[in-house]
């Protein structure tokens, strides 16, 4: 039954991260000032803060999982994009483990923290370019890696990393594979932490491969998907996106909300009252501007929910993930300017965090598949056309 | 809890309502549109649907159905796929039975509901919208004042849906400090008709302008008795009415021009397969589902009787705003077609403006 009520239990997990969103964005300025200081894996207070409100009894009138997972994340994201109580153990490439891997590899290699590198100086939102290779050596029984991955998300602070690499670069993107690589494996390494204009406390490195040599069996899905050449390689790899898309959505999301919020605050403090009931033209310039970021915003918010519920009914959302994340994109860059808009002076000063919130979102259009190639998979839906038919 | 999920009954729904659109509304959407006219048997023929009946308790006559703002927002969205202005004409008599049944006292549910029982169409409409540049619905400038037991109502109401055709009308006015909505027949002392407005879009719905000159009602004319009618609401119902036409709409000039623009060729290939055109055809996509997303929203929270001012609100704006933007944009994809009346976009962009600058038309 449709229904947009959160339940008690919702609520209350959603207050509970609030609040330690909250002390987290305490920190926010000074992991953005000092880039390439990584935020502690624990903030000092994390052995002694705890909520204030607890969690309730679960009952059935409780949202989905995924549907909560999306509401932590841009609840998080509402503190700071960085900082947490404590870091989240994983990356991406836990999920790829856990979409792609063999049972055997996600025991033995769930409980690391995995990053994900498709990213190559020459390719990024045509990933079916990649020039990594890999190249089996039969007599050691091991695959050969050579290659450069950029823009890896916690490059540094991961364990290992999931890396794309082609198998036969004749073969486009049925020959590209996703291999599990440690940290300290000769011929890995990493070289170089990004300076970027906004999520600078993240961790975004570059990666460089130098016939660096790695056992057979850490091919991800194992070694069949090997024989199989042509059938289905890369869309194992592409599965891994049907969740994150709305995740990033949800990202920048949290960071709008901040920017809507802090902007909500200095209205009601200037005396401006902010009517929904009332018609757009007897409504002062700030607050008329102030409801349409808002409507965005919750048009946005309500996609990502929508393709999170999905996923919780277990149903296909491909094409759903993409709207989310092409409509965020668009959605977090128009809130967090027109913010500014209405704050003026007090919108770019470093004072406040508006104008790294601003800073912040930006990736969410870039990341995880650009809102070009986003509306690209969504007019191919729409069309019913083949990738050749749409390019 | 957070859920997208339609009942059975509401995929049953939109099913009738979407063969019912095409099969009755679209065919004859052009011909009403250009004759400024919808012939009786039209709307005889959405009455039997039982929208307005079924809805209403079996104590007043009708059918006893739970009424389902969630539902009903469904139903919009297809009979405006098929076309707006003729949705909009369907649903009128709704208009006013639902305003009585959320607001009436039970005497007023007495006296006005049976007739909307019958098996003949039968209609009474709201008076909101009041002419003149920055109307605000939320601070009419009609106004009632007491006089004896009863009010004098004094004031001008503009795009009254199917004035010619309505038995009363419900007149919201200024009434000490509030806003109350005040039930006056047709035949009121004072009331004068006036002829069909010339509109831009949604020409095929009659509307007229109401003059009040000093027109006396009685105590029982105020909805809700001493209690009164919280307008806010009804205007929250309104407005999430329109955002599910304007979604209805969206869908419409999308589904139009999709066929289209693989069917048109240029340049050796379909138009189609030009990013330029396919990355309108999804953003068009993107804002109807965003669209319809906040309209249920705020449906759902009418029918679960929460606060729905900030969510009907948004509904509403988004919708106005985006699903001018798709009807644009669609006579964009068509190119000079979509400027020639044989084609259906030009007149959905007609809509979509005038959508935009109604209230109080249309109700869940």
């Amino acid at each position: 039954m449709i229904d947009f009520n959160l339940s008690e239990n919702d609520e209350k997990i959603l207050a509970g991260v609030r609040e330690e969103a909250l002390l987290c964005r305490k920190y926010a300025r000074h992991y953005d000032e000092n880039e390439h200081e990584f935020p502690p894996d624990e903030l000092p207070e994390a052995s002694s803060w705890k909520p204030s409100v607890k969690r309730g009894e679960p009952s059935p009138e409780d949202s989905s999982m995924p549907v909560m997972s999306m509401l932590g994340i841009m609840g998080r994201h509402w503190g700071d994009y960085s900082v947490r109580l404590r870091q989240d153990r994983g990356g991406l490439g836990n999920a790829a483990l856990s979409a792609s891997g063999t049972p055997e590899q996600k025991t033995r290699w769930g409980g690391e923290v995995l990053a994900m590198a498709i990213t190559e100086p020459g390719c990024g939102s045509d990933p079916s370019r990649v020039q990594t290779s890999a190249v089996l050596d039969e007599e050691t029984d091991e695959w050969i890696l050579n290659g450069e991955k950029i823009f890896v998300t916690t490059g540094c602070r991961s364990t290992g990393v999931v890396v794309w690499a082609t198998v036969d670069k004749t073969a486009g993107r049925a020959g590209i594979k996703s291999f599990l690589i440690m940290k300290g494996t000769p011929g890995f390494e990493v070289v170089h932490k990004e300076k970027k204009l906004g999520i600078r406390a993240d961790d975004t490195a570059t990666l460089v491969l130098r016939d660096c040599r790695i056992p057979r069996d850490q091919l991800l899905g194992g070694d069949e998907t090997v024989k199989q050449k042509g059938s289905g390689g890369f869309r194992g790899v592409m599965k891994t996106f049907n969740m994150t898309r709305p995740a990033v959505a949800a990202m920048g999301l949290g960071i709008a909300e901040a920017a809507l919020d802090f902007t909500r605050e200095q209205l009601e403090e200037a005396g401006f009252e902010i009517d929904y009931a009332a018609a757009t033209a007897s409504l002062p310039a700030p607050v008329a501007k102030f409801i349409e970021l808002e409507a965005l915003f919750e048009a946005s918010k309500l996609t990502v929910l929508r393709a999170a519920w999905l996923a919780g009914e277990a149903r296909p959302n491909n094409m759903e993930s993409s709207v989310t994340k092409a409509h965020a994109g668009t959605a977090v860059r128009r809130i967090t300017q027109g913010c500014i808009d209405i704050l003026g002076p007090m919108g770019i000063s470093r004072e406040h965090l508006l104008e790294k919130w601003l800073r912040d979102c930006r990736i969410t259009d870039i990341y995880e598949g650009t809102g070009q190639i986003q509306r690209l998979i969504i007019a191919r839906g729409l069309l019913d056309y083949t990738r050749a038919e749409l390019k | 809890m957070i859920s997208f999920g339609t009942t059975e009954e509401q995929e049953v729904v939109r099913e009738a309502m979407r063969d019912f659109a095409a099969q009755a509304l679209r065919p004859l959407a052009r011909k009403c549109d250009e004759g400024s006219a919808i012939p009786d048997d039209l709307l005889q023929q959405i009455w039997e649907l039982g929208l307005t009946s079924t809805q209403i308790p079996e104590a007043y006559g009708g059918g006893g159905e739970e009424r389902s703002p969630v539902t009903n927002a469904i139903v919009l969205e297809e009979l405006a796929h098929g076309d707006a202005a003729l949705a909009i004409a369907g649903v009128v008599p709704s208009l006013f039975a639902n305003a009585v049944l959320d607001f009436g006292t039970d005497a007023q549910k007495q006296a006005l509901l049976p007739a909307f029982c019958g098996e003949r169409f039968h209609t009474a409409s709201l008076a909101v919208v009041e002419p003149g540049a920055f109307f605000d619905a939320s601070r009419p400038r009609t106004v009632a004042e007491p006089k004896g037991d009863g009010f004098v109502l004094s004031g001008t109401k503009t795009l009254v849906p199917l004035a010619d055709r309505a038995s009363h009308f419900l007149v919201v006015a200024r009434n000490n400090g509030g806003v109350d909505a005040f039930v006056v027949p047709r035949d009121a002392q004072g009331l004068s008709i006036g002829e069909a407005e010339k509109n831009l879009g949604l020409r095929a719905l009659h509307t007229a302008t109401l003059e009040l000159e000093r027109v006396e009602v009685g105590p029982e004319a105020r909805l809700g008795g001493e209690a009164g009618c919280d307008v806010r609401r009804l205007l929250d119902g309104s407005r999430t009415a329109l955002a599910a036409v304007m979604t209805g709409l969206s869908r419409a000039v999308l589904e139009y021009c999709v066929p289209y623009a693989k069917d048109r060729e240029a340049f050796d290939e379909p138009i189609a397969r030009k990013q330029a055109i396919a990355f309108m055809l999804a953003d068009m996509h993107i804002e109807v589902e965003a669209m319809r997303w906040l309209t249920w929203q705020a449906a759902s929270h009418l029918e679960k009787c929460r606060d729905a001012s900030r969510a009907a609100g948004l509904a509403r704006s988004y919708a106005a705003e985006k699903s001018l933007w798709i009807a644009d944009n669609g006579i964009q994809v068509l190119g000079g077609h979509g400027y020639i009346r044989e084609h259906p976009v030009e007149l959905w962009f007609r809509s979509a403006r005038t959508l935009g600058v109604l209230e109080g038309t249309v109700t869940l």
